[in-house]
């Protein structure tokens, strides 16, 4: 099977979506001619044009309100916002603008755009350059929120929420951007709201999504030394999420783990604990236990960061805890 | 859509507008007069729900813009939006269906008068938002653009939102970018229970000047010269010249919304349709070039009893059903298969 890095899967996403589609234009801050702060849109600029891929000032309020205008309009626009952290100035237009559209204009507005947001802690960028917000965006109705874990899903759901109608939060985790994977020349796509069992177990579901996943394989690894098999599910989707392929996972296991790098309060884990419990009672054996960053900004100091950022020792031990 | 609005089109922009246009601007400008009255006594009397902010005294700006524009532009307005989408060819009925909360109006009751939208006319929302509609229509001046179809778009905003950093974001975009934009500027006064004065520190066709966009700012209450302001800025603007704003100062009538006993306002006196109303003046000129009484009456007749009709047909329909509504939360195509 051929390999990629992250970046280049996403890059071919975005690079066959425009090919396919002239309505598809990129905007974002260097994204043209310096192909990308994280190298995403690298040659892009010159195959499509600066018609098509746009180097945007430093105005993610303008950029995102404009991206909901053009796409009202006939464009199919995707927007990369540097740091997930600097969505906060463009919220207006993706929670009053974009997200209300289809419902406030009576089911006659389609808004299908897509924001690239790459979050993630581990690099030692500090408070405002690592941040996992995806809860905040998946409890706005009318978004849908994606986060994929694998290169080839990376490739697949990009191009999904490009050709999806209505607007989709795209998140990528910056540590991954450099990592290899498969991809293959005819990627295969679930399509967006669709988990996937990504490691068989009997013992316990591991719910998570994103990078999480990866740390969640080098816990079953560990954990199957000791004879416990770890199912781990790989949301893929945070909106809509797939709550059937986690019951189903839940009731072959009876045991509940959910696992992510964003801050455990509030955060998504928390709606699936509370579906679980309630959909999934009569499966339950045990109580369901979440694994999360502790409520706190994330740090820079390396030190620091690795205490934060949610592992594979955090979550061998709350596997434990369900064991128990 | 835009009835009328060819003829006046082809008139070469120096020329005396001709009285059949004038007549035209006339009947727009009483079409919203008379919809907006009557929308103040059914706020009254309780049959138009929720916030209701009116453009009384302001028709000739909407009016005079939307005599520059073509089938295939597009409008991006803010909370105060009747006139916007009257002058862009909303139909009445469905227009107050929707204030009224009906399930047959513009957005199936979901909206309401500060989200009245009709995408089949390139009318992309009123907006709820101050500035919000602004990187809009910056937007959809950006596909027009890309597309290169020859359509501009237009952004109306008050003077609240010069304070917004979205407006002054989108002003250097659509330089930078030389988007088809045509800014529009209600200046009537008042942002809320603030003077202008107290909000916003520059004058607006210096802000535009800073950016290198063409500006002018005129008597917004003079529909003629604002049609006439509007279709030379849209022709530059179609003729790839990069945005152009319009600064219209007008008086704004009424509260900021209904039941606002307006006790902040020192200038009510001032501020009566008694000293500057876009109708009465426009009356009077075409009274003076000729038209008779007769045929200004004749157009108000016919403008009340389609309004009164609309008014009727609106009482009539259908309280929206939640589950409809949730069935637009979404695009009802399944996501991917
Ligand atoms: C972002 C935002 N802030 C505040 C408000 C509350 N608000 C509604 S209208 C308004 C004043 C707007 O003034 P202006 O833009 O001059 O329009 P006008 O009401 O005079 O037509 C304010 C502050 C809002 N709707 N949106
Ligand atoms: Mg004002």
């Amino acid at each position: 099977m051929p390999e990629a890095r992250y970046r280049d899967a996403l890059n071919r996403a975005l690079g066959d979506a425009m090919a396919a589609d002239p309505s598809v234009v990129l905007l974002g801050q260097d994204v043209g001619a310096f192909g990308g702060p994280f190298g995403v849109t690298r040659g892009l600029l010159s195959r499509f044009g600066d018609t098509r891929v746009r180097d945007t000032p430093i105005s993610e309020a303008a950029i995102v309100g404009a991206a909901v205008g053009a796409a009202m309009s006939g464009l199919r626009p995707v927007v990369e916002i540097m740091f997930m952290d600097f969505v906060t100035l463009a919220m207006d237009a993706i929670v009053n603008q974009a997200a209300k559209a289809r419902f406030m204009f009576g089911g006659a507005a389609s808004v299908p755009m897509v924001v690239r947001l790459p979050h993630g802690g581990g690099l030692s960028a500090g408070p405002q350059h690592s941040q996992c917000l995806e809860a905040w965006f998946a409890h706005v109705p009318g978004l849908k929120v994606v986060c994929p874990a694998t290169v080839e899903d990376s490739y697949v759901l990009l191009r999904a929420a490009i050709e999806d109608p209505d607007p989709v939060i795209f998140i990528e985790n910056k540590a991954l951007y450099s990592e290899r994977g498969e991809l293959p020349d005819h990627p295969v796509c679930a399509g967006i709201g669709h988990a996937v069992v990504h490691r068989p177990g009997r013992d316990v579901t591991v719910v998570t999504y994103g990078a999480s996943v990866a740390r969640a394989v080098t816990a079953a690894e560990s954990l199957a030394a000791e004879g416990i098999e770890v199912e781990i599910v790989d949301l893929r989707s945070l909106q809509p999420w797939d709550e059937a392929t986690v019951l189903a996972s839940v009731a072959r296991t009876h045991r509940l783990v959910v696992f992510h790098e964003a801050v455990e309060s509030f955060g998504p884990g928390a709606e699936i604990a509370a579906r679980v419990a309630d959909a999934g009672f009569d499966e339950l054996d045990a109580r369901i236990v979440r694994v999360a960053a502790p409520f706190s900004p994330p740090p820079f100091a390396p030190a620091l960061d690795q205490a934060f950022l949610p592992g594979p020792a955090q979550l061998i031990a709350g596997v434990r805890r369900v064991l128990e | 859509m835009n009835r009328g609005q060819k003829r006046v089109e082809s008139r070469p922009a120096d020329a005396s507008p001709a009285a059949a246009d004038m007549l035209g601007l006339y009947e727009r400008m009483y079409t919203i007069r008379t919809s907006e009255l009557r929308l103040a006594n059914l706020f009254a009397d309780g049959a138009a729900p929720g916030f209701l902010h009116l453009s009384v005294g302001q028709e000739a700006v909407p009016v005079g813009v939307s005599a520059a524009l073509e089938a295939c532009d597009t409008v991006a307005s803010n909370h105060r939006g009747h006139g916007h989408v009257i002058a862009r060819g909303l139909e009445l009925d469905r227009f107050f269906l929707e204030i009224m909360g009906k399930a047959q109006g513009y957005c199936r009751g979901r909206g309401g008068s500060m989200h009245i939208a009709d995408m089949s006319v390139g009318m992309l929302g009123a907006n709820g938002i101050v500035g919000g509609g602004v990187p809009i229509a910056l937007g959809s001046a950006l596909a027009h653009q890309v597309r290169g179809n020859g359509a501009i778009a237009v952004a109306y905003f008050g003077d609240g939102a010069l304070a917004e950093g979205a407006l002054h974001e989108s002003l250097n975009l659509a330089a930078l970018w030389k988007l088809p934009l045509l800014l529009v500027c209600e200046n009537n006064g008042w942002s809320e229970f603030s003077p202008t004065s107290a909000q916003f520190a520059a004058h607006v066709v210096d802000l535009a000047g800073a950016f290198g966009i063409g500006a002018r700012s005129l008597d917004g209450n003079d529909v003629v010269a604002v049609a006439e302001a509007a279709r030379s800025f849209a022709g530059e603007l179609r003729a790839g010249q990069g945005p152009r704003l319009l600064e219209c100062v007008t008086r704004r009538i009424r509260g900021h919304f209904e039941g606002d006993a307006q006790k902040y306002r020192p200038d009510l006196a001032a501020a009566s349709l008694d000293t500057d109303d876009p109708l009465s003046r426009l009356s009077a000129r075409l009274l003076g070039s000729g038209v008779q009484a007769a045929a200004i009456e004749a157009i108000e007749r016919r403008v009340a009893a389609a309004v009164e009709a609309a008014v009727e047909a609106a009482r009539c329909g259908e309280a929206p059903t939640f589950a409809a509504a949730l069935a637009d939360v979404y695009s009802p195509v399944p996501t991917h298969a």
